[in-house]
């Protein structure tokens, strides 16, 4: 794989922009880089399952440009949050990753992602099928209404095949035991999904995107419609979905990016109203040691 | 007269004059039911339900073929104009966000607006006048043309009441598009998309002008959709410009039966329609 990157690498880069001053972009790439290389042994086993690449892209709506030039890398198996004031442009920059982003009227992207190394904007390549190995999570648990519990967890396998599903009881079981659902839903899977507790509904929304056997999964603000109690729930599966998959989560709120996440990008947007990318590393380096004077600033809650 | 107290009276005098225009609508629709009640009502009997027509000067007889006719050619209508109105419905709500979607929304508003007269001409110069004979099919598609802006653009508001969380949630499971619409959209808003296709329904039953040029009406049994049918509106008509008190008699016996057709009708689409908000 192209985008491993080694220790050597990394010094390189590292240095590199120490000599150079470092613009914003390069000792956000240092930094990456130098996080890579911490966890490098990791990066290496799974870089082919889950890891994305975000080379300059840019989107927006009709003249308005929501995102500007971002660039970064999301590692496998590790909790990427994605933080910012509101409008920076985070929601876009997530759903850019599976390429919903372009299903609303007037909406555009630039720029690459990789997903394993392969470029999903890239020309021929069918959204829906990148939308199977990428999965979403949305901001209200939005579970079909017309459908049962079991048939919400199985709708994904359904509908993306002609055939019955092999195993599909078995797959429905373990993605809710995944989601941490099994227990509470296991003897009224036959019952509507709506008749369950915000927070249930939300692991159900996860479960039905887990059924999908995707290799990130995204999250806009997954936990923001939800009380404390669930939040923490929902907080808990993270840490346990990352052994498995790589998770990418917008969120509002600083303490959740804080508790859940590995690493931490912040968007803010500039002057013409576009978001860009300010900082990114790891969360632990984001919250006790920002480089950029603005990171500090809305860590420190100044604005936001 | 202090300022509070001229506001009080203006209110008062808006609010009767509200419920005036209120008493008056009303009345007008109780006294055209109750007309029809009393006028009708003594004509009917289990004989005008199951009988045919009898000649003049015959008593007794029934409507049973209109009753049968106007059945056949409304379910034409139904078959006709409901599924090219809920496609087209769909694809205004799914698909119909350009100006294509736009033109085919103003020419279904234009079609609703279209004298039924003319739509009856239309339909007797593209079927009737090539055919070269009057027919049930004929007075189905005129019909049907009437019905089609109707269910299209009730289907389409149907549908766009759907959020599009839930449509972005199946797409997000790597759901293609149409069959993102047809599993998730389409359970959603089916309880709507029926009743306004059953409204459409109780909309055109009373129609006659179409039926003029192209059911032209019949006096026989008939089932065949290739021959000229008896319909209730149009029978209605017939027996009302004669000059026989019987048929006149029989007149406001088949105004009534169709005037409780279309009431049932509308009631089941009011049925249906709360049955939606329920669940």
């Amino acid at each position: 794989m192209n985008n491993l990157i080694t220790r050597e690498d990394t010094n390189l880069v590292a240095k590199l922009a120490r000599t150079i001053g470092a613009s914003p972009k390069l000792a956000t790439e240092a930094s990456l880089a130098q996080a890579q290389a911490e966890t490098n042994v990791r990066v290496g086993a799974a870089v082919s399952a889950g890891g994305m690449t975000i080379e300059n892209l840019t989107a927006g709506f009709a003249d308005f440009t929501a995102v500007s030039n971002i660039s970064l890398e999301i590692i496998p198996n590790k909790i990427t949050a994605i933080i910012g004031p509101s409008g920076s442009g985070k929601s876009t920059f997530l759903r850019c990753l599976d390429r919903l982003h372009e299903e609303v009227r007037g909406a555009w992207a630039g720029g690459r992602v990789l997903l394993c190394g392969e470029d999903i904007y890239a020309a021929g390549v069918d959204p829906v099928q990148i939308r199977r190995r990428v999965g979403m999570v949305f901001q209200k648990p939005n579970p079909f209404p017309t459908m049962s519990i079991y048939d919400n967890v199985a709708a994904g396998l359904r509908l993306n095949h002609f055939r019955r599903v092999p195993q599909l009881d078995e797959k429905v079981e373990q993605a809710l035991r995944q989601a941490a659902l099994w227990d509470e839903v296991k003897d009224k899977l036959q019952q509507s999904g709506a008749a369950l507790s915000g927070g249930q509904q939300q692991r159900l929304c996860i479960a039905r995107c887990l059924a999908v056997e995707p290799e990130v999964i995204l999250m806009d603000e997954p936990a923001s419609a939800l009380d404390p109690i669930a939040t923490l729930k929902i907080e808990e599966l993270m840490r346990e979905l990352a052994r498995e998959y790589t998770i990418v989560i917008v969120t509002h709120n600083m303490q959740q990016a804080g508790r859940v996440s590995d690493f931490t990008a912040f968007l803010m947007m500039d002057e013409d109203r576009a978001g860009r990318l300010v900082e990114y590393g790891h969360t632990k380096q984001i919250f006790t040691n920002p480089k950029d004077k603005r990171t500090e600033d809305y860590i420190t809650g100044r604005f936001g | 007269m202090s300022n509070s107290l001229w506001r009080k009276f203006v209110n008062v005098l808006m609010h009767a004059a509200s419920a005036l225009s209120v008493l008056l609508a009303v009345t007008a629709l109780l006294a055209v039911l109750g007309y029809v009640l009393l006028n009708g009502f003594s004509a009917l009997n289990t004989d005008f339900f199951l009988r045919l027509p009898t000649p003049v000067g015959i008593p007794g007889g029934g409507v049973a073929n209109a009753i049968v006719g106007s059945m056949i050619v409304i379910g034409l209508a139904t078959l006709f104009a409901a599924p090219i109105g809920l496609g087209a419905g769909i694809y205004l709500s799914e698909f119909g966000d350009n100006w294509f979607g736009d033109l085919v929304r103003y020419l279904a508003d234009v079609l609703s607006g279209v004298p039924s007269i003319v739509v009856g001409i239309f339909a007797y110069a593209l079927i009737v006048s090539r055919q070269g004979y009057f027919s049930a099919l004929s007075a189905g598609f005129a019909l049907g043309v009437m019905m089609l802006p109707a269910i299209t653009r009730t289907t389409e508001e149907m549908l766009r009441m759907v959020p599009t969380t839930l449509r972005e949630g199946a797409l997000a499971l790597g759901v293609p598009r149409w069959r993102t619409t047809v599993s998730v959209v389409l359970p959603m808003g089916m309880g709507g998309v029926v009743t306004g296709i059953v409204l459409a329904i109780a909309r055109v039953a009373g129609e006659t002008a179409p039926l003029l040029f192209t059911a032209f009406g019949n006096p026989f049994w008939n089932v065949d959709v290739a021959k000229p049918i008896a319909t209730l509106p149009h029978t209605v008509y017939t027996y009302a410009i004669s000059p026989y008190a019987d048929w006149h008699a029989k007149a406001w016996g088949t105004a009534l039966v169709l005037t409780g057709f279309v009431l049932c009708t509308s009631l089941l689409a009011r049925r249906l329609g709360r049955q939606r908000h329920l669940s």
